[in-house]
């Protein structure tokens, strides 16, 4: 696939803090990309130079080959749906539908044509004439969307989009903008603090935290593959543990051998291991790698989540088979399933305190 | 427990501090001495004198008006753009002069404004032509623009700040100049905000007598002179009610023109 | 460029506002009794001041009206508020198109309505009359200063406060009126302000015999202006200057949206 979009060597700060730092990210065509991080990682940030709201500090946006760094938002070939929408209220819904194509100095007809095209794309046929305001906060998403796309853009930026909506609405909504996406032929660059939203509808994920990209990748990688402990713990629910590699395929977590898959960190080198709730398999007492004791119970609808007190360490695990408090259990893991990590290179390759 | 019970100390005081008062000033301007009712005192506005100190009036309002909403949304625009923190200092910074007397504030305009005041001796040092508006409307006009433009910046200000920046942005995403921009979305967005500095400036611009007095000599009357000569002076109240009925006519329609656009009962100043 | 030119105006503008405050208080320090000469530097006008009893006068019914009639108008706008929260749209529009009526009015009509009241009433023009008319035209800035606070009141705080046990004023006292308060302030400082400043509603209902500083400037204005009114109006300007930039900008922790 070609690439559409080159950020290069992107710097930008803001009140002499540094919000983005030497960022290197391409985007190919079709592609569904998404930003995820949390709170001022410098995705939304990333965002807005990408529209031109912001100018980089250093760097280049390239856009098919031309430098657009220094170009303003309306002489940029892409358009963008905000994160509160920003309908123009004193409009209707057809004029705000209008309103790029009026810039452009369509024909009358065409633009009609593109507003009954638009409201049908999005489910919302025959609202021309009513007022941003008397529609619901998922109406008035489509619309913002509508609006965008009707402009035919090469690219088209989302801003945390459906960050207002229930959760109802939100995973009908994911499911639409993928439909668009497919149907439209554009790439979408979207933002998003929600890992569930970005592993559901995304090509590639930019895993990103204080101003850095962490990983990059496709859902199952980022998810199954993490690089280092930020990204391991920011996305799904884990269990990380200090560990030491001892040889390739072998490594000692809380003072037990667990066999596992990786290879080339060397001998007896420190790591950081991840392990997924649901990859850890509790078995009879006796058996398994190491033992412990069911500290807390859970019933979760999808599954119970169940904390083990083993080796000295809480272990979080999600099975369909409930253990009661109290029970004691052996823990085993298969070893596909033990994703070793280098240790952390900088404060911002570690993992995030309980609130994230 | 009766919420609306509570209403009453403050209806009673409107009614009689009011609604009375400018009922009065209909009594009287619809009877002559005697108690009778007459029309003369309305229908006085059209002699000679009366009705050019209405049109006069009504002349140098519109003009500062006009001036005072050019000069205002340029500035507005830029106030606006500036950081959250500094809000409540803009504000701060256009009422502080307010703190100043109204009428020390309008009299030193005399100062600067004489054949030998302030503005003309710089000038002079610079070798430019003097200016000569002291004692004429010019001067009224200026004075009507001094002392009204905080009352035109406020509401302006604060109908642009209320837009959401993100409305903005999307208007330059879909391609949109700054023009454009402005045009199509800032100006409508903000019309509250200039119908109420409109009408916050208008109505005091028409009436005033202190500003014709203090910067326009003896010789300029408006219909707020002469309505203050009669109260005052002459002691006709009854022509000089019957006067005031005629400017009431303008002072509803700016009420009616208020409540229309300020449904909510929220004056745009604050 | 552009930002030179934005910079460049709103300095001409700030020069514009506050031209004739610098020169009333350069006025201040003129040797000269006249406006229109510069005869010297002098503090004395500073001093004598306090001495005129005309002016001291004059000032202590000011300061006097000004607070006496912000705070009354403070509690019956308050009072008023609470019944606007609990009237049906009706009435609430109906009340607050009278509360608009003193604003958009204009202070002449105002001032002779008022005058012909108290005629009709026999009540003698004096301080009374002045405190009256003050009180009138402040209650629309308060209510227009609290209703918005009122209006975004989470309404269960209250009836929580009952539910525990208090009675409707100690809830008030407790629950609703801590949240209301920074609109109660900048309600009274504008009351406040507006009856500091005012003329002609104060011209039309003192009488005779009775100055607020600003009928005192205007009985001035023909025979000249005493320099001591220069050096006051320069005092006023200056303390409230102080004071306002020290409850806005000092205490950072205790911001409150004085204004």
């Amino acid at each position: 696939m070609k690439k559409l979009v080159d950020l290069q060597n992107i710097s930008k700060s803001f009140d002499g803090e540094l919000i983005i730092d030497d960022l290197n990210l391409y985007i190919r065509e079709n592609e569904f990309l998404t930003l995820l991080g949390p709170s001022g990682c410098g995705k939304t940030t990333t965002l807005r130079i990408l529209g031109g709201f912001e100018t980089p500090d250093t760097g280049k946006v390239i856009f098919e080959g031309t430098d657009i760094t220094k170009l303003p938002p309306n002489k940029r070939p892409l358009n963008t749906v905000f994160q509160k929408y920003a309908l123009f209220t004193h409009m209707t819904i057809a004029e705000n539908i209008a309103f790029g194509l009026k810039i452009k100095n369509k024909s009358k007809s065409y633009i009609n044509d593109k507003i009954k095209y638009a409201l049908k794309l999005v489910n919302l046929d025959g609202y021309e004439n009513r007022m941003p305001d008397s529609l619901s906060g998922g109406q008035q998403q489509r619309i913002a969307i509508a609006r965008a796309i009707v402009n035919e853009p090469k690219l088209l930026l989302l801003d945390e989009p459906l960050g207002a909506l229930d959760l109802k609405l939100r995973q009908d909504m994911q499911y639409e903008l993928i439909r668009l996406k497919n149907e439209l032929g554009i790439t979408f660059i979207y933002v998003t603090h929600d890992q569930e939203e970005a592993l559901t509808m995304s090509d590639t994920i930019v895993v990103m935290n204080k101003g850095y990209i962490q990983q990059i990748g496709t859902p199952e990688k980022i998810y199954n593959e993490p690089e280092n402990a930020f990204v391991a713990d920011f996305i799904g629910d884990s269990n990380i543990l200090p560990g030491i590699m001892i040889e390739d395929k072998l490594v000692e977590i809380l003072g037990a051998k667990f066999a596992c898959v990786d290879e080339g960190f060397g001998n007896n080198t420190p790591v950081d291991v991840v392990i997924r709730p649901e990859d850890v398999e509790l078995v009879a007492e006796g058996q398994g790698t190491i033992q412990g004791v069911v500290s807390h119970v859970i019933f979760k609808g999808v599954h119970y989540e169940m904390e083990v007190m083993a080796n000295g360490f809480e272990w979080l695990v999600q099975s369909t088979k409930c253990f009661h408090v109290g029970t004691k259990v052996g823990i085993q893991v298969d070893p596909f399933n033990i994703q070793i990590m280098n240790k952390p290179a900088s404060e911002d390759e570690e993992a995030i305190g309980v609130d994230e | 427990m009766n919420k609306k019970i509570l209403s009453a100390p403050y209806l009673l005081w409107s009614v009689v501090f009011i609604i009375i008062p400018l009922l009065m000033v209909f009594y009287y301007g619809l009877t002559d001495k005697s108690g009778a009712f007459t029309l003369e005192n309305i229908l006085a506005i059209a002699t000679v004198e009366h009705s050019k100190a209405l049109w006069l009036a009504i002349k140098l309002s519109i003009e500062s008006t006009i001036i005072c909403l050019i000069l205002a949304y340029p500035l507005s625009m830029i106030l606006s753009k500036l950081n959250v923190n500094q809000h409540s200092f803009i504000v701060f910074i256009f009422i502080l002069p307010m703190w100043m007397n109204f009428l020390l504030r309008t009299l030193a305009w005399q100062t600067l404004l004489e054949k030998t005041g302030v503005i003309n001796s710089i000038l002079k040092t610079l070798g430019l032509p003097g200016i000569n508006i002291i004692n004429t409307s010019g001067a009224i006009i200026l004075g009507m623009v001094y002392n009204f433009l905080p009352f035109m910046v406020l509401p302006i200000y604060n109908s642009l700040s209320k837009i959401d920046k993100n409305v903005i942005n999307a208007a330059r995403d879909l391609g949109a100049n700054g023009f454009q921009t402005f045009l199509k979305i800032m100006l409508p967005l903000s019309t509250p905000g200039i119908i109420s500095g409109i009408t916050m400036v208008f109505v005091p611009a028409l009436t005033t007598f202190v500003i014709s007095t203090l910067l326009g000599g003896s010789k300029i009357l408006l219909i707020g002179n002469v309505i203050e000569q009669e109260f005052t002076q002459t002691g006709n109240w009854h022509l000089g009610s019957g006067l005031s009925i005629v400017l009431m006519i303008f002072i509803i329609v700016n009420m009616l023109i208020t409540a229309i656009t300020d449904k909510d009962g929220e004056g745009t100043m604050l | 460029m552009r930002n030179a030119l934005k910079k460049l105006y709103i300095t001409l503008i700030l020069i514009f506002l506050y031209a004739p405050i610098v020169t009333l208080i350069v006025l201040s320090f003129n040797k000269s009794k006249t406006r229109a000469k510069w005869g010297g530097f002098t503090g004395k006008w500073y001093i004598s001041l306090f001495k005129n009893d005309d002016i001291m006068a004059a000032l202590g019914n000011t300061l006097l009206i000004a607070f006496v009639s912000s705070l009354v108008a403070t509690v019956i706008g308050i009072i008023a508020c609470i019944a606007i929260q609990a009237m049906k749209k009706r009435s609430r529009s109906i009340v607050i198109g009278i509360t608009n009526i003193p604003m958009l009015n204009a202070d002449i009509v105002t001032g002779i309505s008022l005058m012909l009241l108290f005629i009709t009433l026999g009540i003698r023009f004096g301080f009374l009359t002045i405190l009256l008319a003050h009180i009138s035209f402040n209650i629309p800035y308060v209510i227009l200063s609290v209703l918005p606070r009122f209006k975004a009141l989470n309404p269960s705080t209250y009836e929580a406060a009952l539910d525990l046990g208090a009675s409707p004023f100690k809830a008030f006292m407790k629950v609703v009126f801590p949240d209301i308060l920074p609109g109660v302030l900048s309600g009274f400082l504008m009351a406040f302000t507006m009856s500091l400043d005012d003329f002609i509603i104060t011209h039309f209902t003192k009488g005779a015999g009775i100055d607020t500083l600003s009928t005192k400037i205007y009985s001035e204005v023909k025979k000249g202006i005493k320099p001591e009114m220069y050096a006051l109006s320069s005092i006023i300007f200056i303390s409230v200057l102080v004071l306002l930039f020290l409850v806005n900008y000092m205490p950072k922790e205790n911001k409150k949206e004085i204004k």
